[in-house]
């Protein structure tokens, strides 16, 4: 097991660096600069900018400069935070969206699972359908619009719970926050637990364990749960990507100062660092969770082996 | 009856499709006493496992059950789970025909058999997982103390179902349920388990419900014969009376369903039609781009083999074994290394352009008779393909016309040669396959298993079928078969093939009566039970 | 067999047969929560791509007098704020407003000055949206004072308007041909990629399938949706770029589904079946794969429609769709976040478009799918 892990990360990075090279050159082809303000600089000032930051060398020195930094842990300066470093910069907001994306990833896992679990348990029922009709909302409406939408109902109609803000990172600011992340990742756990679920149930060593006397209990929770489960896990990878993606949306809805909105802000500024700081913080992240959902798998079902 | 353990009275079964209401088991009566093997036989659709699968209340969610079935006096019909749970697995006990799938493939098999000991008889894990030994080793699993601790993919299909019937033994049960338990293995596995069977249940003495197509094994294993036919018990009698003095004409039809019939070799002086010298086939699986073991299988190993013309070899061998791939092999279909000749022709390094021109002489039919009908189109039209390629002068109207032909030769009605695959029966389509391969004339069929997925009355016209086709356009056919009674019925020449070797070859007299390889005896006591 | 007694000359009357297409068309149909979806679909694409060419204004068209009014069934102006409006023009072409009376689409009023009057300043009255073809009926007082009559523009706003004073219902109508447009072409390009792709891996097999697979296994690695927002951020937000950017990213499900469904049919008997009989290749694909494909591809295609759709609201809600004028339902449903408080139908309107549409489109997918492949139910 921890030889395959080894070898996992070994080939992760690979990956990495495809995605750094990728971003780093795909920005600069493009025309703009960080500093292509509307008031243009003095050209002095310009020039000195530019040497501080390596501009006015050639885009492969740069390249190289930045890989040997990354390969040292440092992200570099901020190209318009220019009292940060990257790694400042992002080690400041990602407990935020780390807090966000926690709940919000166990609400939906959790959430999904058990929802989808029941609805299967309940085929065709009443249940059933109204589960399954809420799941495909939460499916069909983007945290975009549900998040401006559960903003406006409770905080400008209802006046129960703030408009945004961080706050003291409480259940009351955080509570809209993580449903609008969670519930569409929710719907979908549930809408594929389901169906594994069902699919499950009808295989045939559940019929052995039916037919051998073990109460409905035991049948679903050992026997039925954990082949169900598989599905969900192989889709727990991009989710967490999601979540992370997702909250770019929902950090700018209810005004919440995680990371996410350093990647819209420093793209649209064209800030080079800042915007591949990212970058290589959601591939690790994107790696990281492929590996964890690869050794849930061996863990739920032992006929996966890793050698 | 005076210690009846099952009592069956008026029992019908209901399934709710979207088409309609279908009534699987039609209000049937049925009794076992303690101690007998009572065996149900019907072919498939005749409902003989949903009445055992409405005893125990595993019907699928749409069927219900409706009559009486007691149990030692208690009602089994409507009995709520709880009460019902007490029963299964500790006083009756199944075991299913697909040992492959019965078992759950994410636990170790000695937690599975210990599971329903610490349900029913309260013993604790440790208790269980000794006794879980005992029974592995009762049901000749070799090395128990390990095995047990095993995950079922790790095992065989033979020893999987021991695993089941160990299962089935734990709580000492009254009676086991087993449905068609031997009809997923090999004939040897099969004999080996029926033999194990046997055995226990003269150790024990527990009653058995037998379910099974085949009249073969029914008729060694059991006391007394059930016969179902859609959903109704036509008949009921002890072995012998139903053998020897069948009653109903669907039993007599059943009976008589067995083939029959032996085929008489081509004069010697035939000529060879179809010639493999050396044929060897090596497959590599698994393995890749990103490593991973890769394991060779070599499916033919050096086998030479000659087909005259008129003539019918049949190729036996267990699964894997290797006969489909010779097969396949002498029709240039897979990538095999040998010299190969038809008729006068060198094919062995022909291309795939110069392959096409001998096509329409040698053709293949197949075992599944729905997988090898495309599913998109008309039967008339799967039969008429080949005539694209070879014959493309034809207009449409002159191969409806030839469609029209195959069709009435083999038996179909022409009117239906607008439907589509899905719209016939197992035995309809496999005719349609068969139409598909005559209808370019050709001079070498080579027939996969083409009887196998079929029911034995079915079987037989398919068989009579083949022999007529044969008798009328001179056919010489290459039939790869694991049913020893059909390859008997059909062919001159038997090569029995084991792990891609020839194990033994010769005339259909000589391999049947006078079998000198022990492979050879083995099969044939597995299948006519000597 | 007795029925066969026919004889060849006779011409045989066939039974028509029932394809799984006819099967599946009929379970579709009776599938009403598809079929009803289906029908909003169709509505709601006909009010988007039909509804510009009757609708009277236009989607980029500025109406200053009326900014941020709230939806409305009755026309705009409402009559208590025409005494003012007359008033303010009035007094833009320094005169006074002695009366004013509105009745219906009708007005008349009476204008008078120190000076006399000079026709032509009927001009200033129908400078505000409000008023049309005003015309002097009678001049008093030596031109002093005039009576003036003129029509009432009205204006309908059923959606009201948005905070530039256009009206909100053209601009759903063409955010909905750029989202639909968007979901279709987008769909279309990573249908040409994706299968492509999925079917000669798939057929080709071996080495070439194992090297094209690990490249779309490292594709899928990629945080796309980030590459996505680059390409728009840094080239700029060109209609085709956002199409073509999304495309290009949602084809590796599609290349995956096609390679999984070509592998199988390979090994299925009717395929071996057509090679024995002496097909070639191109006959084997073209009769044998590709009409078995068809059914998962269409399936997957009404999933993907909706998702893609879904993306392009994202970047348009990032701001990172289309240009303004040019709106799509992300960026209308973007600025109706904004102002919410205030102007809660800018954000209401385009959701419930949004929502209906990508709704109908679940359901439809939902409905081929059963339809297509029965054995889910």
């Amino acid at each position: 097991m921890l030889r395959f892990v080894l070898r996992r990360l070994m080939s992760a990075l690979p990956t990495i660096f495809i995605v750094v090279t990728l971003s780093f050159f795909l920005m600069r082809v493009a025309p703009g600069g960080p500093f292509n303000l509307e008031r243009p600089l003095e050209p002095q000032v310009l020039e000195n900018l530019k040497r501080a930051f390596l501009l006015d060398q050639p885009l492969v020195v740069q390249y190289g400069h930045y890989l040997w930094n990354l390969f040292h842990g440092d992200l570099g300066p901020s190209f318009i935070y220019r009292d940060f470093t990257v790694a400042q910069l992002i080690a400041n907001s990602l407990p935020y969206s780390m807090t966000l994306g926690a709940w919000a990833l166990l609400v939906a896992v959790f959430g999904g699972i058990a929802i989808g679990s029941y609805a299967a348990l309940r085929q065709n029922s009443f249940v059933d359908y109204a589960v399954m009709t809420v799941a495909s909302f939460g499916i069909t409406v983007p945290n975009f619009v549900l998040a401006p939408i559960l903003s406006f109902v409770f905080a400008v109609v209802l006046h129960v719970l703030p408009a945004g803000g961080w706050g003291d990172g409480g259940p009351k600011n955080l509570l809209l926050p993580v449903i609008s992340l969670a519930l569409p990742q929710l719907a979908v756990f549930a809408r594929i637990t389901r169906g594994s679920m069902i699919e499950t149930l009808r295989a045939d060593h559940i019929r052995t364990a039916r037919a051998y006397g073990l109460p409905t209990r035991v049948v679903v929770i050992v026997h039925a749960m954990r082949a169900a489960l598989v599905p969900a896990v192989s889709y727990l990878g991009p989710v967490a990507a999601a979540v992370l993606t997702g909250s770019v949306v929902v950090e700018t809805v209810y005004g919440l100062p995680g990371v996410g909105r350093y990647f819209v802000l420093g793209a649209l500024n064209r800030d080079y660092t800042l915007v591949m700081g990212t970058v290589v913080l959601i591939s690790v992240f994107i790696v990281v969770f492929n590996l964890l959902v690869d050794i849930l798998y061996a863990v739920l079902d032992p006929r996966v082996r890793y050698e | 009856m005076a210690d009846t353990l099952l009592d069956i009275r008026g029992l019908n079964v209901r399934f709710s499709t979207p088409t309609g209401d279908v009534h699987a088991v039609k209000g049937i009566d049925l009794q076992v006493s303690k101690g007998e093997t009572l065996a149900i036989v019907g072919e498939s659709g005749s409902g003989k496992s949903q009445t055992m699968m409405a005893i125990m209340g595993l019907l699928a969610s749409n069927g219900r059950a409706e009559g009486s079935a007691k149990f030692q006096g208690q009602e089994m019909v409507g009995l709520p789970l709880g009460k019902l749970n007490q029963i299964r697995g500790a006083k009756i006990t199944m075991i299913f025909q697909e040992p492959m799938t019965s078992l759950d493939p994410l636990y170790k098999i000695g937690k599975q058999l210990a599971e329903p000991m610490m349900q029913h008889r309260g013993l604790s894990a440790k208790a269980a997982r000794a006794k879980a030994i005992e029974l592995l080793k009762l049901v000749k699993i070799p090395d128990p103390e390990r095995r047990v601790d095993s995950y079922p993919y790790e095992m065989s299909g033979g020893q999987r179902q021991r695993v089941m019937i160990a299962m089935a033994l734990a709580n000492d049960p009254e009676l086991l349920i087993a449905d068609e338990p031997t009809t997923a293995l090999d004939v040897t596995i099969q004999a080996q388990i029926l033999e194990l069977l046997a055995e226990l249940k003269q150790r024990i003495g527990l009653a058995i419900v037998f379910i099974s197509h085949d009249l073969g094994i029914v008729r060694r294993f059991s006391d007394r014969v059930a016969v179902m036919r859609t959903g109704e018990v036509v008949e009921t009698g002890t072995v012998a009376d139903i053998f020897a003095n069948p009653q109903h004409p669907y039993t007599k039809m059943l009976l008589a369903a067995e083939p029959t019939g032996r085929k008489a070799p081509p004069p010697d002086n035939a000529p060879v039609l179809l010639e493999g010298r050396d044929v060897d086939v090596r497959f590599s699986m698994g393995g890749g781009f990103m490593g991973g073991k890769k394991l060779d299988i070599h499916a033919v190993d050096h086998v030479d083999i000659r087909l005259k013309e008129g003539q019918t070899i049949g190729i036996v061998g267990e699964s894997g074994s290797g006969k489909s791939t010779l097969g396949r092999a002498l029709l240039r279909l897979n990538h095999g290394t040998g010299a190969i000749r038809f008729g006068t022709d060198d094919i062995s390094e022909a291309s795939r352009q110069e392959m096409r021109r001998h096509r329409r002489q040698m053709q293949l039919v197949f075992q599944d008779p729905f997988g090898s009908l495309s599913p998109r189109m008309t039967a008339g039209q799967i039969v008429t393909e080949g005539l694209l390629v070879h014959e493309p002068q034809l207009s449409k109207s002159d191969r409806d016309l030839r469609a029209i032909k195959a069709f009435m030769e083999v038996g179909l009605d022409p009117a239906t040669r607008n439907r589509y695959p899905h719209e016939f029966s197992g035995g309809q389509r496999q005719r349609i396959a068969i139409a598909r391969a005559i209808i370019l004339k050709p001079q070498v069929v080579v027939l996969d298993e083409p009887t196998s997925a079929l029911d034995r009355s079915v079987q037989k016209q398919i068989v009579e079928l083949l022999r007529d086709l044969q008798a009328k356009h001179g056919l010489s056919y290459l039939f790869i078969s694991h049913d020893l009674a059909v390859v008997r019925a059909l062919s001159d020449y038997i090569v029995v093939m084991k792990s891609g070797k020839i194990v033994e070859e010769g005339s259909t007299d000589q391999i049947f009566d006078a079998p000198r390889e022990g492979y050879t005896r083995e099969l044939m006591a597995a299948a006519f039970g000597k | 067999m007795s029925e066969m007694t026919q004889t060849l000359n006779e011409p045989t009357t066939a039974v028509r047969g029932i394809s799984l297409w006819a099967m599946a068309r009929h379970r579709f149909v009776r599938n009403k929560a598809a079929m009803a979806s289906l029908f909003v679909l169709i509505i709601v694409a006909i009010f988007s791509f039909g509804g510009t060419w009757v609708y009277p204004h236009r989607y980029d068209q500025i109406f200053p007098s009326y900014v941020a009014v709230p939806p409305s069934l009755d026309p705009y102006p409402l009559e208590d704020t025409l005494h003012q409006v007359m008033q303010t023009a009035v007094e833009r072409a320094h005169l006074r407003l002695d009366a004013f009376d509105a009745e219906g689409t009708d007005y008349t009023a009476r204008i008078s000055s120190d000076k006399p009057i000079d026709p032509r300043a009927t001009r200033y009255l129908d400078r505000p949206d409000e008023f049309d073809g005003s015309e002097i009926t009678s001049t008093l007082d030596d031109g002093k004072t005039i009576e003036v009559k003129g029509k009432i523009n009205g204006q309908y706003f059923p959606f009201g308007t948005d905070r530039n004073g256009r009206d909100l219902l053209p601009r759903i109508m063409v955010g909905g041909q750029v989202s639909i447009t968007v979901g279709l072409l987008a769909t279309l390009v990573s249908l040409i990629i994706g299968v492509t792709y999925g079917a000669v891996s798939g057929y080709v097999g071996g080495r070439v399938d194992n090297v094209m697979m690990r490249f779309v296994e490292i594709l899928y690695s990629l945080p796309f949706m980030f590459f996505v927002i680059m390409l728009v951020v840094f080239f700029g937000r060109h209609f085709v770029l956002i199409f073509a950017a999304i495309g290009a990213i949602e084809w590796l499900d599609m290349a995956r589904i096609v390679r999984g469904q070509t592998l199988s049919l390979k090994r299925r008997e009717f395929v071996e079946a057509a090679h024995a009989m002496g097909l070639s290749n191109w006959q084997i694909i073209r009769r044998h794969v590709i009409p078995n494909t068809i059914g998962p591809v269409v399936v997957f295609v009404t999933v993907l429609v909706p998702k893609v759709i879904l993306l392009e609201s994202f970047l348009s809600f990032l701001g990172l769709g289309v240009q303004e004028p040019m709106t799509s339902w992300g960026s209308l449903i973007a600025e109706g976040t904004t102002g919410m408080q205030y102007v809660p139908w800018l954000l209401i309107y385009p959701a419930v478009f949004f929502v209906v549409t990508l709704f109908a489109l679940n359901f439809i997918g939902d409905g081929l799918r059963d339809a297509l492949d029965p054995k889910d139910r």
